[in-house]
């Protein structure tokens, strides 16, 4: 009598369970729809069109946003820098922070201090590090050129010569994703299992083959997850060009999301920049697919 | 054999002099900001430029503050950012109860569709975001920067991870006692889920501390600046007032780092859950 009773109740709490989701989820689904769903779409529908938003003139254009862009050196320009860019700090920053992770692995005094201090980068806003670094590299009085004279090399004019200011962005993008990727890592590392090393050193592997053979395959998962993660932010950087270098020598610093940015807020041309977006879109969509599909398949590979 | 201790002491005081010099190097930038903080503009256009301030002059944070409204700023980003936490915990909570536990039809393809969301790069809904609050008529006004922040797919799936870790009993005696849905989120969900709402918490408000082109985009007016945006026109103003720069950033960086340095483990925490937790 009593479990009856109790089956009924539950049952009756399922069967409400409908109307509750609904209320419980209305806040996030009236935010998401107007904000990401109707936006989406709406972006989408732009990318179809020449508009300026402000007058009451909406030309449909069909592909031509599209075909614009892709006939444009300044898109192609931006798509290459933005290329140059990626292909400069996520290398670079996922080896050092793979190198600091293993070292904070090892018995190091300060382990904590430590961890702080190269995660300090990640949680600093790009627009106070990027004025920081704009004094690191003035020309005459910044730290940058002043050790490049204490040891003999010569100056460097980093922000205002094109190929100087991309190195420039590039060392502080190292510097801003570091930590972030250190922090993964770490996580990668306690989760191998502490018996592989102890087999393997009773077999008698050297610290370089138990790197190779262990701990490398083994972080096969994160690695693969900071890259695609690290090479979808580094697609999107905006702030940190804005305030280091406004895109610029000529243009040499100029990353998609600048034009994008350019595009919409300044020319207002609604269209252009919409399909630009979508651009990114796809390529942000494509990276995400490979790391699914990547996920998939590897996600039994540690114990 | 003593060959190889000294060998190993020898490595590992390598080792440490490598990482502690990475981490100085990291630190430099900030370092090196603070003292110039401190410094007279002529100290600071001198060569070859000195570390420690020859005198430290508090001057140039008045100056800073008398030449952009920084006080003004930081009243807007805390309205902002604390809008948006407590808004997000509110929405986020509501969010990953109903996907973690209420059985609803297409409660899965829902979630799914929740997740997809994510991969959507914000420079993809901005344009058409912006000219909604323009026909709102919400450009450069709170609302504008507040109510788009006010649910988030990232703090849902979060949240969502970890009430499927605390155990159902628990509820099922409260649901015996005739416990509504939200009694049990309020009274026995939430209370275990400290933790989780805490990382949660950290993650939102810095991420509106710290957040630029959103507020770019929709702010005009000086007085609706944040922060981030202030020290922005700020930099484009002074080109070269170091000195009030400096004092700038340090202004606009001090608070952050104040609660990172306390909240440390929770903000890790979070990015280990969210990053390697599938």
């Amino acid at each position: 009598m009593k479990e009856k009773s109790k089956k009924l109740r539950a049952t009756n709490r399922s069967s409400r369970d409908g109307f509750s989701a609904v209320l419980f989820l209305s806040p996030t689904m009236i935010i998401f729809s107007m904000f990401i769903i109707m936006p989406v779409l709406f972006s989408f529908y732009l990318s179809f069109h020449n508009w300026n938003m402000f007058s009451s003139q909406r030309d449909f254009v069909g592909l031509a946003n599209y075909i614009h862009m892709l006939q444009s050196p300044d898109f192609w320009r931006v798509l290459k820098n933005t290329l140059v860019y990626t292909l400069g700090t996520v290398p670079l920053s996922m080896a050092v922070a793979l190198a600091v992770a293993l070292v904070l692995n090892k018995k190091i005094i300060g382990k904590k201090f430590l961890r702080t201090a190269y995660f300090t980068p990640v949680i600093v806003s790009s627009v106070a590090a990027a004025v920081i670094w704009r004094w690191v590299f003035d020309p005459n009085f910044g730290l940058l050129n002043h050790v490049f004279r204490l040891v003999g090399l010569p100056t460097i004019n980093w922000l205002n010569e094109p190929t100087a200011a991309m190195i420039a962005l590039i060392i502080m993008g190292v510097w801003k994703s570091l930590g972030f990727n250190m922090v993964l890592y770490l996580a990668g590392l306690q989760g191998i299992p502490e018996q592989y090393y102890e087999a393997a050193e009773m077999d008698g592997a050297k610290s370089h083959a138990k790197f190779w053979h262990i701990t490398l395959p083994l972080l096969g998962p994160t690695t693969f997850f900071i890259m695609i993660m690290s090479v979808i932010n580094s697609f999107q950087v905006f702030d940190i060009v804005y305030v280091l270098t406004q895109g610029g020598p000529l243009g040499a610093t100029k990353v998609l999301v600048y034009y994008l940015y350019e595009n919409a807020f300044k020319l207002f041309n609604m269209g252009y920049a919409s399909a630009t977006a979508y651009i990114l879109f796809a390529i942000v969509f494509a990276l995400t697919l490979l790391q699914v599909r990547y996920m998939r398949s590897k996600v039994h590979y540690t114990v | 054999m003593e060959k190889r201790v000294k060998n190993r002491v020898a490595k590992s005081v390598l080792l440490h002099v490598v990482i502690y010099t990475g981490a100085f190097l990291t630190l430099a930038p900030f370092l090196w900001m603070v003292l110039t903080s401190f410094k007279g503009i002529n100290e600071i256009l001198t060569y070859p430029p000195t570390w420690w301030p020859k005198e430290f002059r508090f001057e140039n944070y008045v100056n800073a503050f008398q030449a952009a409204s920084f006080g003004r700023f930081y009243l807007n980003t805390f309205i902002i950012a604390i809008a948006c936490t407590l808004g997000q915990l509110v929405t986020c909570s509501m969010a990953a109860f109903a996907f973690a536990r209420l059985r609803f039809r297409g409660r899965d393809a829902l979630f799914l569709l929740f997740l997809g969301t994510m991969m959507i790069p914000g420079q993809v809904t901005m344009i058409p975001t912006f000219i909604i609050l323009y026909w709102f008529g919400w450009i450069d006004s709170y609302q504008a920067l507040i109510v788009p922040g006010l649910a988030s797919a990232f703090g849902t799936f979060l949240l969502r991870q970890f009430f499927l870790t605390i155990p159902r009993e628990l509820e099922d005696a409260a649901y015996i006692d005739g416990c509504s849905r939200f009694g049990v989120l309020w009274r026995i969900i939430l209370p275990l889920s400290k933790p989780a709402l805490a990382t949660l918490a950290i993650f939102i408000f810095m991420y509106f501390f710290n957040d630029f082109l959103w507020p770019l985009i929709v702010v005009n007016s000086e007085e609706m600046r944040t922060v981030q945006l202030g020290l922005a026109i700020f930099r484009d103003r002074y080109v070269t007032q170091w000195d009030l720069l400096m004092a700038g950033s340090v202004t606009s960086t001090l608070p952050i780092l104040i609660v990172f340095f306390f909240a440390q483990k929770y903000f890790i925490q979070g990015i280990t859950l969210s990053g390697l937790k599938e």
